[in-house]
């Protein structure tokens, strides 16, 4: 479904030149469930980003469902990040005096959808906050404001969730909602989520963790495949499965 | 996204800064005020002069003598000493088909005094024909008449204005007023006709044109029988120019002219396209000037759209994370700034109209009466112009935030 080969993203500095991207090849499959682990200026958001179409590489090529974005128009990439992919941010990014219910109705709005309310109000419901629909950002807690960042994310029946650092400006407690909202999403609808994170607790829920390091992949490894499986739903729906398995996540931090 | 959607938005995030989208639509509204009150003014100075014009009397021509050339040195226009009372009376009695009637007149000044009152005043010599080819109703007493003239009566008939100078409000009728040390008894007073500026119709003494020319008249004029002009009546409109070339003929062959007219003929139309000409050009003017303000306006919503566009760089950014176009963004901030215009356009109409109503109930100078007049036109234009002041200034900031990448756009802090 995603699938980077070569992939470079060069910025220049003045005279020097900053390789965000360095020859990276990624290739993600359909329900999937990848962290994209790295320090600070390893080049992990850049690479969110461009997963995103919300940049385009120097060079290389980037095929999303086989289809190559540096040959999309402005029209078809605002399509993309509109249909097929929902963005979730570390800071929310939720328009402020707006409240829950007209944030998550956005996307929609530029979709053209018709049944917006009605649509929002699910995707709020589904996100657990069904009572918060005429609350402002800056009347929710940042737990909630996530959550409606989710909504906001879902609603327009997306393929890919993009989160950066989802719980990254979160407490613990409420960081652990969402990641168990995650899960649910994952594993109750099959979604692809591809998530930026520098916490390796965070990337040990995760099935697959791709290190990266300077710009370039320096790591790839499975925790082992949490997908919902038809008959051991109830098994793997408990909170039990937000345990880390025993693996050696976070070693190369 | 359907346009309502955006008005919408637009409407969304104007009320989130209500000051600043006040301040902003308070430049259109002074501009679009400007602009209705003054072309209200200007169009109002139009009718005003158009009814004095008017109600001179209806189809008018005016037959004036030409410039004297003397020596290839032209003379100002109605110099000449050409056109006289027999001239007046030839083209009464000639059996022109198009001239319906002849009023002769000439024009001096003189000092009028009753009891310690005076005035300096502009005594017209008249025939009877004058009061209904220029249109005089006598409020009073009656009328010169044709006797009065032969007679060279010395008999007055004098304006509205005149009784409030000299008579300060008593009955003129009877008494005596002395016309440069001559004395003639008041027949009648006219009724008010109204207007003002130069030659106020309600500020005449009408007196025999007979007796002018032989009793009030100094110098060379005294005793000759000139005329200072002809007033002739065409049948009806469609004669006028008909009437032109019948007189014209006729003067023509009294003067026993081969090249050059001695004398001038003008149509009532001519004086209303000089005057329609003349306030055409203030009414641009003023409208020019108004504009001016509503351009300034302008430049105030494309300063507060990119300050705007900057401090929502982040809104953009989200807004096209989440699937907006180039074209949405543009959209929206073209529809901010359109809306801004409008509102301020709307408002500025109706405070316009207000201006326009305060100012034609202010009386300007004497009886003139300026009734501003707000038209469909006016208020069409400046809507247009307001719309248009908000798309053109709003291009260039929506264009800003259409281009702004998505990814610094949103990290920009």
């Amino acid at each position: 479904m995603i699938e980077l080969e070569n992939v470079y993203k060069i910025y220049r500095m003045g005279d020097s030149e900053v390789h965000a991207l360095d020859g990276v090849s990624l290739k993600i499959e359909a329900g999937e469930w990848v962290a994209i682990v790295g320090p600070s200026g390893s080049g992990k958001s850049t690479l969110m980003n461009v997963i995103g179409c919300l940049d385009q590489p120097t060079s290389g090529s980037y095929k999303l469902d086989g289809v190559e974005v540096a040959r999309m128009s402005d029209r078809e990439l605002a399509r993309v990040r509109n249909r097929k992919i929902g963005f979730v941010f570390q800071t929310f990014n939720l328009l402020p005096r707006t409240t829950a219910l007209a944030n998550v109705e956005l996307p929609l709005v530029y979709a053209g959808a018709r049944d917006r309310r009605q649509r929002a109000i699910a995707a709020l419901e589904r996100v657990g906050l069904g009572d918060r629909l005429h609350h402002r950002p800056n009347e929710l807690s940042g737990g909630q404001q996530q959550r409606v960042a989710i909504a906001r994310a879902l609603v327009t029946n997306p393929a890919i969730i993009l989160a950066d650092e989802p719980t990254g400006n979160l407490d613990s407690k409420s960081g652990a909602e969402i990641m168990e909202l995650f899960h649910r999403l994952h594993t109750e609808q099959g979604l692809t989520i591809v998530m930026v994170t520098h916490d390796p607790d965070i990337a040990a829920q995760c099935e697959r963790v791709v290190h990266i390091r300077d710009g370039k992949i320096i790591g790839d490894e499975r925790n082992g495949d949490r997908r919902r499986v038809p008959g051991i739903a109830e098994h793997l729906a408990t909170p039990a499965i937000l345990v880390p398995e025993p693996v050696a996540t976070g070693a190369t931090l | 996204m359907t346009i309502i959607e955006s008005i919408r938005i637009a409407l969304v995030s104007l009320s989130a800064n209500k000051l600043r989208s006040a301040l902003t639509m308070l430049g259109i509204i002074i501009g679009v005020a400007a602009v209705i009150a003054l072309m209200g003014v200007g169009r109002g100075a139009q009718q005003a002069i158009d009814r004095q014009i008017n109600s001179m009397g209806t189809n008018l021509i005016f037959v004036s003598p030409g410039a004297v050339n003397q020596g290839g040195v032209r003379s100002s226009q109605g110099s000449a000493q050409t056109l006289t009372y027999d001239d007046a009376v030839a083209l009464a009695t000639s059996g022109l088909s198009a001239v319906a009637a002849v009023a002769p007149e000439v024009r001096t000044f003189g000092q009028a005094v009753y009891m310690g009152n005076n005035v300096n005043t502009q005594i017209v010599g008249v025939t009877p024909e004058y009061e209904t080819v220029r249109n005089y109703r006598v409020q009073a007493g009656e009328f010169i008449n044709a006797g009065n003239v032969t007679a060279r009566s010395t008999v007055a008939v004098i304006g509205a204005n005149i009784v409030t100078t000299l008579f300060n409000g008593e009955d003129p009728i009877g008494q005596t007023i002395r016309i440069n040390n001559v004395g003639f008894k008041v027949i009648g007073v006219l009724e008010a006709k109204g207007g003002g500026g130069f030659g106020n119709q309600d500020d005449q003494i009408l007196v025999p044109l007979t007796t002018v020319n032989a009793r009030l008249q100094r110098g060379n004029f005294r005793g000759s029988n000139l005329v200072s002009q002809i007033s002739v009546q065409a049948t009806d409109a469609g004669q006028i120019n008909l009437a032109i070339q019948q007189v014209s003929e006729l003067l023509r062959e009294r003067h026993k002219i081969r090249f050059e007219d001695d004398f001038t003929v003008r149509s009532q139309q001519d004086l209303l396209s000089t005057a329609n000409q003349i306030t055409g050009v203030l009414t641009l003017f003023l409208g020019g000037v108004a504009g001016i303000s509503l351009l300034v306006g302008g430049i105030g919503i494309m300063n507060i759209m990119l300050v705007s566009v900057t401090e929502r760089t982040r809104e953009i950014g989200i807004r096209k994370a989440i699937g907006a176009t180039r074209n949405n963004i543009l959209a929206q901030f073209l529809t901010e700034a359109t809306v801004l215009s409008i509102c301020g356009g709307l408002i500025g109409i109706a405070a316009g109209a207000v201006i326009a109503r305060i100012i034609s109930s202010a009386p300007i100078g004497g009886t003139l009466v300026l009734n501003s007049v707000v038209g469909m036109d006016s208020i069409l234009l400046a809507t247009l112009f307001a719309t248009a002041v908000g798309l053109f200034f709003g291009i260039y900031p929506a264009y800003r935030a259409a281009s702004l990448n998505p990814i610094d756009a949103l990290r920009y802090e």
